[in-house]
């Protein structure tokens, strides 16, 4: 069994020296005395109830309704309480001045006239939404779900990859792994004191009441998916079944004096708050694309009458993008008054001259994203990319440079991982839920994504990656 | 309940119980076929039946003419072309059931799922000698997704919709099991058939699983009448029209919906027929007719429950979209 740590990677599990991490200690000892084969059956056994579950994702470009499984690996990651708790308040910290930003943007502009970040940047981003300008939002929430893509490349070194503001998916996933560590496993959590994650739907529940409009004091709330055929279709019902609501379309809805109601088998009923699992984009063929048959024709301007809440907020999706996520130290700095807890990784915008001079030079060695892109998709890895793969995309920049963002290619920390060739270092990054009403509250841990193939640092779903179980242990 | 969920529980158990249908009529047939022929029991006749008694005579001829064991046996059960079959059934049903998987427990999904996923497994090596196992396979699938159901499901009314559309579809299916068989009653209904039809009715009852019942219950020969008035009128039965029809009307009252009140005052109407009525009479009007209005009287029954629940919008007054004064601003 190959556990042996990497050179040049911060290992999870060993120390440089070979040692076991204290906080995996208790882990890699029931590891070690685990007859030959356990691990592997354990896998098989594990693949076999997902599927029997249908825990799966359908894949965008292949035939309608093809479902995949995310390969889930049974090595958890382990945190200790002590390094949990700080990234929590780092974490938290950083939401809070996302939402401060989103309000302030849509309303007084302080950030702007103060000279922080540019009304450009802001204003004319095709994420800003104008319609709600003057919008009041209960208690100022607009990303009531945020998932915070962090990597570690050292013991106490964490960086924020990118801020998940509008539809963050995954935690299903992350209720599911737990659920199946802990029937695989069940000796493993006797003897470790795991915190527990199973919480997070009642907390989401909470969230979303909060997030009602305020003179609803017993709100209808709903999940508001685009159909079974979307990628996240699982996660869709699935927390709508943990919450005991229903799991709405758009053809499901409609409004009435600009009130939203959904049909029901006993007529028309009202609803106050819409977990919505669709983008913008699709919300209102009235107000937004007016092709989407996926939304509901008068939902925004329910919502801006306040008649209905949702979660995201609309017009979130300024805040997360590539290239406003530069600023959020700042936004911490500005709302907060405080030192941000959580670094960013350096970037350079493509839009200054400069940077874009730079990364030219650079590309081989650098990370290339499209500033509004994600699942991973259409970004450039330097160092593993091919010579004509660079050269092509070297195109793409020159012809749109403000469309780019590029970052250095961090050393992602690696955690053992069940690969076909045994157990082995693989790269690993983790995505917190955190979720906001009157407070701001998460779940110890989060969703763990990893590379399976060697040497990739690309954890994305979509891409081949999966994930394993996180665990927040007693120092 | 959304009206979108109510429409896909209630298909979800119709496709479980027309796939468990299916799979007992092909049985019989295959139990038929090991009999001795009689003078018009060519092998298209006697594979005529599966296809008259599912509705799928039509398409199966337009694809492979004449009726032969295998050919009939293949459509009816694993033809995806055919949107009946056993393998069709059992698609639909999952995704119904993926449509709604908030509405129903984890463990009925899991039933659903796995079906599907074992049937995907075994589709494609089926051999004649291994049918009868197949089709044992498909009821236990569906008494088990019966049991799970019963055995986790909230009593509120998704199960009412789940209800509905398990006991409609089998009363359907129970009348037209019957309605096959019609033609071989004998003028006077109280002559009793001849050894042939000793084995024609006793694969009736044995595909509804009446067969253990009627020696129970009658002690006696099988004679036509006494099947009918089994399977038409003993509410006992857990397949007879009379029993389907019990569970038809006490789901609609459970549910008891404003807009529901044509469909529970026509289910009301036919569980009364049943329950005050007379196998005499029911031969006096002929059974074919009898069991022909009544498979019209279920279809009905169908499209008033739909309208009444499943297909609001119909029922909502067309509510005008304003645009949004702010938007025209711009």
């Amino acid at each position: 069994m190959n556990t042996e740590p990497s050179k040049t990677y911060f290992d999870e599990m060993r120390s440089a020296d070979g040692l076991v991490r204290e906080i995996y200690q208790p882990y890699a000892a029931w590891l070690s005395q685990l007859p030959e084969g356990t691990l592997e059956r354990k896998s098989q056994e594990a693949e076999l109830l997902f599927r029997r579950l249908g825990i799966t994702f359908a894949v965008y470009g292949e035939s309608a309704g093809s479902e995949r499984l995310i390969p889930f690996d049974i090595v958890p990651r382990i945190f200790g309480a002590t390094e949990w708790r700080r990234l929590e308040k780092g974490i938290k910290q950083r939401v809070r001045a996302l939402n401060a930003f989103l309000h302030d943007i849509y309303h007084g502009q302080e950030i702007i006239k103060a000279g922080v970040i540019s009304a450009h940047q802001v204003l004319d981003n095709v994420l800003y939404r104008k319609e709600m300008q003057g919008v009041d939002l209960p208690n100022q929430v607009y990303a009531h779900i945020a998932g915070i893509d962090l990597v570690r490349v050292a013991e106490n070194d964490f960086y924020v990859l990118e801020d998940n503001l509008r539809t963050p998916s995954g935690v299903s996933y992350m209720l599911e792994n737990r659920n199946t560590m802990m029937r695989l496993f069940p000796e493993l959590f006797a003897n470790h004191t795991v915190e527990p994650v199973e919480h997070y739907p009642q907390m989401l529940l909470d969230t979303l009441r909060e997030a009602a409009p305020a003179h609803v004091s017993n709100p209808t709330i709903v999940v508001m998916t685009p159909g079974s055929y979307n990628s996240a279709y699982f996660e869709h019902a699935f927390l709508a079944s943990q919450m005991g609501v229903e799991l709405v379309e758009g053809q499901d809805l409609f409004v009435h004096q600009q009130k939203v109601y959904m049909y029901t088998t006993e007529g028309p009923q009202q609803v106050h708050v819409i977990y919505r699992r669709v983008d913008d984009d699709f919300l209102d063929p009235l107000a937004f694309r007016p092709d989407s048959a996926l939304g509901v024709p008068g939902l925004l301007e329910a919502y801006c009458s306040g008649n209905v809440s949702l979660a995201n907020g609309v017009g979130t999706g300024v805040a997360d993008d590539k290239s406003t996520y530069l600023y959020v130290p700042e936004m911490i700095r500005f709302y907060l008054g405080e030192t941000p807890l959580l670094s960013n990784v350096p970037t350079w915008r493509l839009s200054e001259s400069e940077d874009l001079k730079y990364v030219l030079a650079h590309l081989p060695e650098l990370v290339v994203k499209e500033v509004q892109g994600s699942g991973g998709y259409g970004m450039l890895v330097g160092p593993t990319s091919s010579k004509a793969e660079i050269e092509a995309y070297r195109q793409r920049i020159l012809a749109e440079p403000e469309n780019f963002i590029a970052q250095p290619t961090l050393a992602l920390s690696t955690c053992p991982t069940m690969v076909e060739a045994g157990v082995a270092p693989r790269h690993v990054d983790l995505r917190p839920f955190v979720l906001s009403g009157k407070d701001i509250r998460l779940v110890p841990g989060g969703l763990t994504r990893v590379a399976l193939r060697e040497g990739s640092l690309v954890v994305n779903s979509s891409q081949g990656g999966g994930t394993k179980d996180t665990w927040v242990l007693e120092d | 309940m959304l009206a979108r969920t109510a429409d896909n529980l209630f298909w979800m158990a119709r496709h479980i119980e027309r796939a468990e249908n299916t799979a007992r009529v092909l049985d019989v047939a295959h139990r038929s076929a090991l009999l001795p022929l009689d003078i018009e029991g060519t092998e298209a006749y006697l594979w005529y039946a599966p296809l008259n008694i599912t509705g799928c005579a039509a398409g199966y001829e337009v694809k492979h003419g004449l009726a032969r064991a295998d050919t009939v046996t293949h459509y009816m059960a694993l033809d995806p072309e055919n949107p009946s079959s056993i393998y069709s059934c059992l698609k639909l049903a999952r995704e119904n059931a993926r449509s709604v998987r908030g509405a129903i427990t984890s463990e009925m999904w899991e039933v659903i799922n796995a079906t599907w996923l074992e049937l995907n497994r075994m589709t494609w090596n089926m051999d004649n000698e291994k049918f009868p196992d197949f089709f044992d396979w498909v009821k236990d699938r569906s008494h088990l997704f019966r049991g799970v159901t019963l055995g986790t499901i909230h009593k509120d009314i998704a199960l009412s919709f789940i209800k509905l559309g398990t006991f409609l579809e089998r009363a359907d299916n129970t009348a037209r099991i019957l309605d096959v068989k019609y033609h071989i009653l004998l003028p006077s209904v109280n002559d009793v058939g001849g050894a042939a039809d000793y084995y024609q009715w006793g694969s009736l009852l044995r595909s509804v699983s009446a067969f253990e019942a009627y020696r129970k219950i009658y002690r006696d020969v099988i004679s036509p009448l006494r099947v009918a008035e089994l399977l038409i009128l003993r509410d006992d039965m857990p397949r007879s029209l009379h029993a389907c029809m019990n569970e038809v009307e006490a789901a609609l009252i459970d549910i008891n919906g404003a807009s529901g009140q044509e469909a529970r005052r026509h289910a009301g109407e036919q569980h009364a027929a049943l329950h005050f009525g007379r196998i005499e009479d029911v031969f006096a009007q002929g059974l074919h007719e009898y069991l022909t209005d009544f498979l019209s009287h279920i279809a009905v029954l169908g499209r008033e429950i739909r309208d009444a629940y499943m297909s609001c919008r119909d029922h909502f007054e067309p509510l005008p979209v304003r645009r949004s004064p702010m938007l025209q601003m711009q």
